[in-house]
C-alpha cells in the first residue's frame, strides 16, 4: 500500500507540472483557438535563462522572478512579431509557424548552452518537510508553487478589470473591440502570461528531469494529453487533467507497463480522448455551422 | 506539355549520368535526395493535396525502414523484396491510423500525429520487441552489390535502384493526382461539405489518402535503411517528421515537383550549415519555415510556376 501511495503522491507532483503547462496551452487556445506546439520550448528556453542567472550568482528567488518577467516579455514579443502575421491564415500555416518556433528555440538553446545535460537547483530544503516521508521536499514545493500560480491566475481573471477584458476579448473579439478593449494587445498579454506560467513549470520540472534542450518533448506531450482530458477550452479541466494524467502515468509506469512506454501512454490518451470525447471532461461541446 | 516531357527527359538523362561524374559520397547523398523526395511526395499527397496535417510521418518512415531491416536481418530476404513489403505494411498501417484521424480536423490531427511522432522511438526500443528490432542498438544490414555483373560499384547500383523506384513512385503519384482521385482530394481539402454533396466519399478518400501517403513514406524509409545500412530508434525521433514538414513547405505544398526541391533543400542545406554549428541547421530550417509561410506560401515550386507564367504573359 505504501508503494501505491508513494506513486500516487509522486504522480501528483509531476501532475502539477503538467497542469501548469496544460494551463498555458489552454490560455492560448481560449484566446486564439490555436494549440501552441512551441509552449514546451518556450518553457525550456526560459529555464535556461534562470540557470544562467543562478550560475551568475543571483539568489534563487530573485532569479525566479526575473525569469518569469523575461518569459512574459518573450511571450508578448513572439505574439507581436511571429504570430500576428498569420492570425487569419489557414491552420496549416499556423502549425508550420509553431513548429518553426519550436525548432528555432530548441536549436538556439542548443547553440548557446550546448546539448550537455545540466543540473538545475531546487529552491526547497533537502530535509523532509513537515515530517512527510512519502514525498521529497521538491515534489511538495512544486505542488505548492503550482497551486499558488493557479490561485493567482484565477484571482487575476476573476477579480481584475484587465482579467475581465482578456476574457471578453477571448470570448467575443468583435463586441470587445466595440466597447474599447484593445483585442490585439489582450492576445499578446495572454501569450505573455502563458509563457510566464510555462517558465514556472520549466523551473519546477528541471530539478527532476535535468536541463537539456530536448527536456520538454515528453512533458509537452503529457501537457497536451492533460489539456485534452480536461477539455482544451477549460482552465479548470486542464488543471484536474494535469494531476490526473500525472498520477495515471506514474501508476501505469510503476505497475503495468514499465517506464519504457510512458510516451506511448500519452499517445494513447491523446488519441483515445480525441476519439471518444473530443471536448474532454470539462470542455464545451463544439458545434460548427455549415 | 511537350516542353515538360522534354524537360523531364533531360532531367532523367542528367540523373543517369551523374553517378559517373561525381564522387561515391556525392552519389550516396543524391540517393538520399531521392529517398527524401519520395517521402515528401507522400506527405504532400496527405497534407498538400488533402489538407490533413501530419506531424508524425517520421513514424511511417521508421516503420518502412524497420520492415526492410527486419526482413533482411531475420528472414534473410533480398533487399529488393523488402520494398514492396514495406509499402504494403505502411499502406495498411496508414489506412488504419487514417480511420480515427477522420474524426480529427486541422489542429487536432496535427496533435495526434505529433504524439505519434514523439512516441515512435520509445516503441521501437520496447523490450518485448527487441528480439526483432534490436532494441536501442538497432540493426545493421549489408550493402547490396550490383547484380548480373554490371560494371557499377555498390553506391552507383544503389543510386540506380533508388532512381528506378523513385521515378516509378512519381509517375504513380502524377497519374493518381491529375485524375478523378486527385480532384476529389483537393475538393475535400478546400470544401469538404461541398465535396460530399457532389458525391465524394470523404471518409474513404481521406483514409485512403492517409494510407497512400504512409505507403510512399514507408517505401522511402525502406530505401533509406538499405542505403544507410543501419536503423536505430533514435534516428527516427520527432525531428524526422519535422524535416519532412520543412521539405514540403519549402518545396511547395500540393505540387509534385515541389517534393524534389524540398528534398534537395533538406539534404544539402544542413550540410552547408553544419560548418557553423551543430544547432545551426535547425535554426535555419526554422527561419526558412517562417519565411516561406510569410513570403512564399506556395514554396519553390510555386515561385517557379509564377515566374514562368510571367514570362509567358509578357512577350
Amino acid at each position: 500500500m505504501d508503494v501505491v501511495l508513494h506513486q500516487v503522491l509522486a504522480g501528483l507532483a509531476t501532475g502539477g507540472i503538467y497542469a501548469s503547462l496544460a494551463l498555458a496551452l489552454v490560455m492560448i487556445y481560449q484566446a486564439t483557438h490555436l494549440v501552441n506546439f512551441a509552449q514546451g520550448e518556450i518553457a525550456m528556453f526560459t529555464t535556461y535563462i534562470a540557470w544562467s542567472l543562478v550560475n551568475a550568482g543571483v539568489p534563487y528567488w530573485p532569479a525566479f522572478g526575473i525569469t518569469v518577467a523575461v518569459a512574459f516579455a518573450l511571450g508578448i514579443l513572439i505574439e507581436r512579431v511571429v504570430i500576428r502575421p498569420v492570425e487569419n491564415a489557414p491552420v496549416l500555416a499556423v502549425v508550420v509557424v509553431f513548429i518553426a518556433l519550436l525548432v528555432i528555440l530548441n536549436s538556439v538553446a542548443g547553440w548557446i548552452y550546448t546539448y550537455t545535460i545540466k543540473s538545475f537547483p531546487s529552491p526547497f530544503p533537502k530535509e523532509p518537510l513537515f515530517g512527510i516521508r512519502y514525498m521529497s521536499p521538491h515534489e511538495l514545493g512544486a505542488i505548492g508553487v503550482t497551486l499558488l500560480v493557479l490561485a493567482a491566475l484565477y484571482a487575476f481573471f476573476r477579480f481584475t478589470p484587465l482579467g475581465l477584458a482578456m476574457r471578453a476579448a477571448a470570448q467575443n473579439p468583435q463586441s470587445s473591440r466595440l466597447v474599447g478593449i484593445r483585442v490585439g494587445w489582450m492576445l499578446a498579454l495572454g501569450w505573455g502570461l502563458a509563457a510566464a506560467v510555462g517558465a514556472v513549470a520549466g523551473m519546477m520540472v528541471a530539478p527532476i528531469v535535468y536541463l537539456d534542450p530536448n527536456m520538454m518533448g515528453g512533458i509537452l506531450l503529457y501537457a497536451f494529453a492533460a489539456a485534452l482530458v480536461g477539455g482544451i477550452d477549460s482552465p479548470m479541466g486542464a488543471v484536474i487533467g494535469g494531476f490526473a494524467v500525472g498520477v495515471l502515468e506514474n501508476l501505469l509506469g510503476a505497475f503495468v507497463i514499465g517506464n519504457e512506454l510512458k510516451l506511448t501512454v500519452a499517445l494513447a490518451l491523446i488519441i483515445g480522448v480525441l476519439l471518444v470525447r473530443p471536448s474532454g471532461f470539462f470542455g464545451k461541446v463544439h458545434v460548427t455551422r455549415v | 506539355m511537350k516542353r515538360n516531357v522534354l524537360l523531364i527527359a533531360i532531367l532523367l538523362i542528367i540523373a543517369c549520368a551523374l553517378p559517373f561524374v561525381v564522387s561515391n559520397y556525392r552519389t550516396f547523398q543524391l540517393t538520399l535526395v531521392m529517398v527524401y523526395a519520395t517521402a515528401l511526395l507522400g506527405l504532400n499527397i496527405l497534407t498538400g493535396y488533402n489538407g490533413q496535417i501530419s506531424l508524425g510521418h517520421g513514424a511511417f518512415y521508421a516503420l518502412g525502414a524497420y520492415c526492410a531491416a527486419i526482413l533482411m536481418d531475420q528472414a534473410g530476404a533480398p533487399y529488393w523484396a523488402t520494398v514492396p513489403v514495406a509499402a504494403a505494411v505502411c499502406l495498411v498501417a496508414g489506412f488504419l491510423f487514417g480511420l480515427p484521424a477522420l474524426r480529427l480536423e486541422g489542429l487536432y490531427l496535427a496533435l495526434a500525429t505529433f504524439a505519434l511522432g514523439v512516441a515512435m522511438p520509445q516503441l521501437l526500443k520496447y523490450d518485448h520487441l527487441a528480439k526483432w528490432t534490436g532494441g536501442v542498438q538497432g540493426i545493421v544490414i549489408a550493402k547490396p552489390e550490383a547484380p548480373f555483373g554490371l560494371p557499377l560499384n555498390a553506391d552507383q547500383w544503389l543510386y540506380f535502384f533508388t532512381l528506378a523506384i523513385t521515378v516509378a513512385m512519381f509517375v504513380l503519384a502524377w497519374n493518381l493526382l491529375r485524375g478523378r482521385i486527385g480532384r476529389a482530394l483537393v475538393a475535400i481539402r478546400d470544401q469538404h461539405i461541398a465535396a460530399e454533396a457532389m458525391g465524394i466519399d470523404s471518409a474513404l478518400y481521406k483514409s485512403a489518402a492517409f494510407g497512400v501517403s504512409a505507403m510512399y513514406t514507408g517505401v522511402a524509409g525502406a530505401l533509406s535503411a538499405i542505403a544507410i545500412q543501419y536503423v536505430a530508434p533514435d534516428s527516427f525521433n520527432i525531428f524526422v517528421s519535422i524535416v519532412f514538414l520543412v521539405g514540403i513547405v519549402v518545396g511547395g505544398l500540393a505540387s509534385i515537383s515541389g517534393a524534389l526541391y524540398g528534398a534537395l533543400f533538406i539534404q544539402f542545406v544542413p550540410n552547408l550549415a553544419d560548418e557553423i554549428s551543430k544547432a545551426a541547421p535547425w535554426a535555419i530550417f526554422g527561419v526558412f519555415m517562417i519565411g516561406f509561410v510569410y513570403l512564399m506560401p506556395t514554396g519553390v515550386a510555386g515561385a517557379i510556376r509564377l515566374l514562368l507564367a510571367k514570362r509567358r504573359s509578357s512577350p
